[in-house]
């Protein structure tokens, strides 16, 4: 199979996020970034099709921090090619950012081969123009299915299950090539050690797929970006692990738990 | 602003769902603030006996030729963007929900209009429309203007009342025929929620872990306060992901809503996608290392600690006061 897995980078939320002087995004001084959860499902989901069924894994990503790390360690997993477009992600919104992958989509083979499967995640933490998969999908001409959590390739087709809630899913069938929007893979996430990926950046190359930049970065104006205020905030606990816990008793009988 | 606000209602196996109400009541406020009128489009088999629930909107279209069950993302968008013609509507609502995924997406390319993803919530100011998003799992927000009131805003589901959104009124109905391509992407069938050895959704007592939980074997720390509780382990989807506790625990967007007495939110930071499922909940009690967590702010009560040096200490403080 063609697989083609779409990696994004988005600010790591544990750390904490602040808003930068201009009032509208994030402050970039203290930010970590992390490759985007679903997208992380992605590659498992490529690379587990790949060992079934043959084929070659490339990732895709534009050009944001510490993505360098990630394709090293996409290739230490086993994907075979890692491609960046030297495009500064921070700086798209997901139309743009659809629109510069779907032209190197384009470049890579037009129609695309009948065996190529597409594989963004199903969405990202600030996806606030909407997500990649439908607009690649749209921009390719290609069926889209999103919140994938399973993928079962046949002759020139795609049985798929995505979910929908309350734990029920559903089964689709999807004519190949095809965009999906991984939620998350059959098996989780591997782990790959450190030595893996220290070869991998010794052995191993980025490669580096100039494509035009978009000509317009972002759809939406922002008029202000900020930390929310809650409504409310939880009656903080406080002292040793015993004391909270003495308290968290008397709170269970409160709420006849106990 | 547009003279006509579209809704896409939502249903799941022939039952309106409360997204539908949400957005209908967040509709019905900005077609009054602006004088436009709300008009909602249901699709599929079942639609016609399902638009009567709808009576917040002036009108209800509904198309329920057999192949809208769960049609592909592309044929609905396809279906809103001849309605909008047909209506003069500029201003669609959808769910950001697994249901609808993609369709806002689609539509705002086909239409050329702007899409709002994530929003939790929507005023109609000076022709306009300022939408408030949720980015960065809760932790940010944007406001953002749509400054003719026209596009495509994703509306997210548990942020606005649902009972705005009901009238004992029975709306206008009218059919509607849409256009259907032959589909790339056909419905085969449900598969049905995995039944684990507990309903978690009939739980008094919820333990629920997030990725502070840190490894699979923590977990038994968890199960043994459930255990003297009477209650159940679940999780967030992380945890789940990781194959440390059955889909049947998984609680949020793709899995369970609860209501328990008391959910314990262990390790679990608060993204809206786990707060949609556990938010309903009579008293919830979060522990996490974060004090910035926004589970924090939803939260009865809270502590800044690690669970896994509560979690035995509140094991036996519990056991004791069982005797």
């Amino acid at each position: 199979m063609n697989l083609y897995v779409l990696l994004k980078m988005v600010p790591d939320t544990v750390e904490e996020l602040n808003v930068a002087a201009d009032g509208k995004s994030l402050d970039s001084e203290f930010l970590r970034f992390k490759l985007n959860d679903p997208d992380e499902h992605a590659l498992e989901q490529a690379l587990l099709l790949k060992e079934k069924h043959g084929g070659k894994v490339t990732v895709v990503t534009l050009d944001a921090p510490e993505v360098d790390d990630v394709l090293f360690t996409a290739l230490a997993k086993g994907a075979d090619r890692a491609v960046k477009l030297p495009v500064n992600q921070a700086e798209l919104g997901t139309v743009a950012a659809a629109r510069v992958l779907a032209d190197f989509l384009k470049a890579e083979a037009t129609p695309l081969p009948p065996d190529t499967l597409v594989l963004p995640g199903s969405y990202a933490i600030d996806d606030l123009e909407g997500e990649l998969a439908p607009l690649l999908a749209t921009a390719l001409e290609l069926p889209y299915v999103g919140v994938v959590c399973g993928i079962a390739p046949a002759e020139g087709k795609a049985t798929v299950r995505k979910e929908f809630a309350g734990g029920l899913r559903g089964e689709f069938e999807v004519a190949l090539p095809a965009v999906l929007g991984i939620q998350s893979a059959d098996k989780p996430p591997r782990y790959v050690p450190v030595a893996k990926v220290r070869a991998a950046m010794k052995s191993a190359r980025i490669e580096t797929v100039d494509v035009p930049p978009p000509d317009r970065p972002r759809q939406l104006e922002l008029e202000r970006t900020y930390k929310p205020e809650a409504a409310g905030h939880a009656e903080m606990l406080e002292g040793s692990p015993e004391e909270v816990a003495d308290r968290l008793v008397e709170i269970l009988v409160k709420n006849s738990a106990i | 602003m547009a003279n006509t606000i579209l809704v896409l209602a939502e249903q799941l196996r022939g039952e309106v769902t409360d997204i539908t109400f949400e957005m209908l009541g967040a509709g019905r406020k900005l077609a009054e603030a602006s004088g436009s009128s709300l008009c909602a489009v249901l699709l599929g088999a079942e639609a016609a006996p399902l638009a009567a629930k709808l009576g917040a909107a002036d009108k209800v279209l509904v198309a329920d030729d057999a192949p809208w069950d769960l049609a592909p993302a592309d044929a609905v968008a396809g279906a809103l963007e001849a309605v909008m013609q047909q209506t003069q509507a500029g201003l669609v609502l959808l769910g950001c929900t697994n249901v609808a995924a993609g369709i806002g997406s689609m539509l705002a390319v086909k239409t050329g209009l702007p899409l709002v993803n994530f929003c939790r919530a929507a005023k109609a100011e000076g022709g306009g429309v300022v939408c408030t998003s949720q980015l960065f799992g809760g932790k940010i927000y944007s406001d953002v203007k749509l400054a003719d009131g026209k596009g495509v805003v994703c509306i997210y589901p548990g942020a606005f009342p649902v009972d705005a959104g009901k009238r004992d009124q029975a709306p206008p109905i009218e059919k509607v025929d849409l256009p259907v391509a032959a589909p790339k992407v056909t419905f085969k069938q449900y598969l049905e929620p995995e039944t684990g050895d507990v309903d978690i959704t009939k739980q008094n007592v919820l333990v629920g872990v997030g990725r502070g939980i840190q490894t699979q074997d923590n977990v038994e720390l968890a199960e043994e306060l459930a255990q003297v509780l009477g209650g159940a382990v679940c999780a967030s989807r992380p945890v789940i992901d990781q194959g440390w506790l059955p889909l049947s625990r998984q609680v949020g967007k793709s899995g369970m809503t609860v209501k328990p007495r008391v959910y314990f939110a262990l390790g679990i930071s608060g993204a809206p996608e786990h707060w949609e499922g556990m938010q309903n909940s009579q008293c919830i009690i979060a522990v996490n290392t974060d004090a910035k967590a926004p589970i924090f702010d939803g939260a009865h009560y809270g502590v800044v600690g690690d669970v896994l040096e509560l979690l035995p200490a509140l094991t036996e403080k519990v056991k004791a006061k069982k005797g």
